[in-house]
């Protein structure tokens, strides 16, 4: 099981009577492009939420490295490598970019509670952040403030703090929403560069986006998976048609 | 690429920038200095300044750094000058290690009330830690045998500083004192906001709910910081015990605890100096005001909190702030 590095055992999450997510098996190896795709309210994002210890499962358990993370607080699964962006930008307003990320460096290295040095003493953790958002192209925008920051700059600064938890699973819940289709193919080219070794569960609409960048694309519907195969087989199939992907987006199957 | 390499040299300057001292700080701590010299009538009213100014900057580090609102902040005021009033009349004057044992009193109930800040937000927290100040106060009350109740506590005697000076009626050395711990507990306050950790409270401060998914332990950050808080509050309770050599049970009161808001909101959150200079213009402004009319002066207070909320975010210090940008600005354009 050691080349699989996330996985779930009929991982379910029900409110009242609403079954959001349900018996959901699914794996994802070491180094995985994985997308994760369904239509609204089919329970991707509850199932990201499960992921990470947002939210407590109902039943079943959250594997990750082989391991049971299912009772795991949220801040010791990204230690252990499980990390996510948000759809909606949840940054740090009044932080500017290098001091989120240099923040978010600090926490993975374990000095985030010293009191006693300042910042500038772990010029390593410094020099990382900054590394992490000039390989973003985000160099030139290190010392603004994050509320002062583009959106499609907000979004980048998401994955930089991504980065920063140094990742071996990580989560992109739908990293493009929002941002106009001309700024949208750069994000595109820096997700698609990310490290071989991270395996990544795209969630996405944007199907263009999808088809370019997953080997392997997990169906969901109704807090259920479909379907999982590959692009060609999922753009073949005529249940996802049906249910999901529409006609114009089979032309780039 | 070329670009990034440029720009990586001015990263470093940047933290290392905000750690260092300005001139507009060296300036701050010369006024105390000043008032001694200009003002040697007015020395017991610095001395509540420099209290106060304690006080509140305990209270910044938790709801300007680290997005905790309390109502109940003179829980560890009034703990800590209980402690040190009843280590006094209990024998043992010495005034260092009866602060010490001041702040580490109400370091303990910090840290057991922290169990429970960090489990609520917004008005229960508010409510908590105002419940926690209305616990105490009613049990001083009650404990009148120990604290003498209304009547306050009586025959607390304070030895003299490092045995040698004695605790004046002009108020001297009871003023240098409070200035001096003031100043050492600030420098450790300033480390502090600069370390990972004050930008670990800061990044709780802006987004509590991202905090976990970069990894971060915020419950155990929160309760770290509301105990220093509570340290540094006890510290300043501990201060105004020895140096009024009193206790009274107006050190555990509501208004106390709202009086250190008013003066944080006034002089500007998160800010570090805030703290200090809205106890100043809040103690100055009670003694002036309420000379001319002892009853009528939070009206003025009032007017004054709510202008500075309106039109100077920030405090008093984002308003200067702001003020000297523009005129920066203008000057650099006729130039």
């Amino acid at each position: 099981m050691s080349d699989i590095a996330l996985a779930t055992v009929d991982l379910s999450k029900s409110f009242g009577a609403l079954n959001a997510t349900r018996a959901v098996n699914f794996a994802l190896p070491v180094g995985a492009r994985h997308a994760l795709i369904g239509p609204n309210g089919a329970g991707k994002t509850t199932l990201i939420n499960l992921l990470t210890g947002l939210l407590a499962p109902s039943a079943g358990r959250v594997l990750l490295a082989g391991q049971d993370v299912t009772r795991l607080r949220p801040d010791l699964r990204v230690k252990r490598g499980l990390t996510r962006t948000f759809q909606i930008n949840t940054l740090f307003p009044e932080l500017t970019a290098l001091e989120a990320v240099t923040l978010a460096v600090c926490e993975r290295i374990g000095v985030a509670g010293d009191w006693r040095r300042p910042v500038q003493k772990y010029r390593d953790a410094v020099a990382e952040a900054h590394d992490i958002l000039s390989s973003l192209n985000m160099a030139q925008w290190c010392e603004q403030r994050t509320r002062q920051l583009a959106y499609g700059r907000q979004r980048m600064l998401e994955i930089a703090l991504a980065l920063a938890t140094r990742p071996k699973v990580l989560l992109l819940d739908e990293p493009a929403a929002g941002v106009p289709s001309g700024e949208s193919e750069e994000l595109f080219q820096v997700i698609s560069a990310l490290p071989g070794d991270i395996a990544i569960l795209f969630i996405e609409h944007d199907m263009h986006l999808v088809f370019r960048f997953a080997s392997r694309i997990i169906v969901m519907v109704s807090g259920q998976i479909l379907l999982e195969g590959t692009p060609a087989e999922i753009a073949a199939d005529r249940r996802v048609r049906e249910v999901y992907l529409g006609n114009a987006a089979i032309r780039h199957g | 690429m070329a670009e990034t390499k440029a720009a990586n040299p001015a990263v470093r300057p940047l933290f290392a920038t905000q750690a260092r001292w300005r001139p507009q700080e060296i300036a701050f701590w010369l006024l105390p200095i000043v008032a001694y010299v200009l003002f040697p009538d007015y020395l017991a009213l610095a001395r509540d300044v420099a209290i106060a100014a304690l006080f509140a900057l305990s209270l910044d580090l938790i709801l300007g750094y680290a997005g905790l609102v309390s109502l109940g902040h003179a829980a560890f005021y009034g703990l800590g000058a209980y402690s040190a009033g009843l280590l006094a009349k209990a024998g043992w004057g010495e005034p260092f290690s009866g602060l010490l044992v001041a702040g580490a009193v109400a370091g303990i109930l910090g840290l057991a009330t922290s169990f429970l800040i960090v489990r609520v937000q917004h008005l229960a927290l508010i409510m908590i830690t105002m419940g926690v100040g209305f616990l105490l106060h009613e049990a001083a009350n009650r404990a009148a045998f120990i604290t003498g109740g209304d009547d306050g506590l009586q025959g607390v005697a304070i030895w003299p500083l490092f045995g040698k000076f004695t605790f004046d009626l002009y108020g001297r050395v009871a003023f240098i004192y409070a200035l001096v711990v003031l100043f050492l507990v600030f420098l450790v306050a300033r480390r502090l906001i600069h370390s990972p950790f004050g930008l670990s409270l800061r990044g709780i401060r802006e987004n509590l709910v991202r905090m976990p998914a970069i990894g971060a332990p915020v419950q155990r950050r929160l309760q770290t910081a509301y105990t220093i808080a509570a340290v540094m509050a006890g510290i300043a309770g501990g201060l105004q015990a020895q140096t009024t050599q009193f206790v009274s049970l107006e050190v555990l009161s509501f208004e106390r605890s709202a009086d250190v808001l008013i003066m944080l909101v006034l002089g500007g959150t998160g800010r570090l100096y805030g703290g200090l200079i809205g106890a100043a213009v809040f103690i100055v402004a009670r003694d002036q005001l309420s000379d001319m009319n002892p009853f009528y002066w939070y009206f003025w207070m009032g007017l004054l909190l709510v202008l500075v909320v309106l039109f100077a975010r920030g405090g008093i210090i984002g308003g200067a702030e702001r003020i000297w940008t523009l005129l920066r600005h203008r000057i650099g354009g006729r130039t």
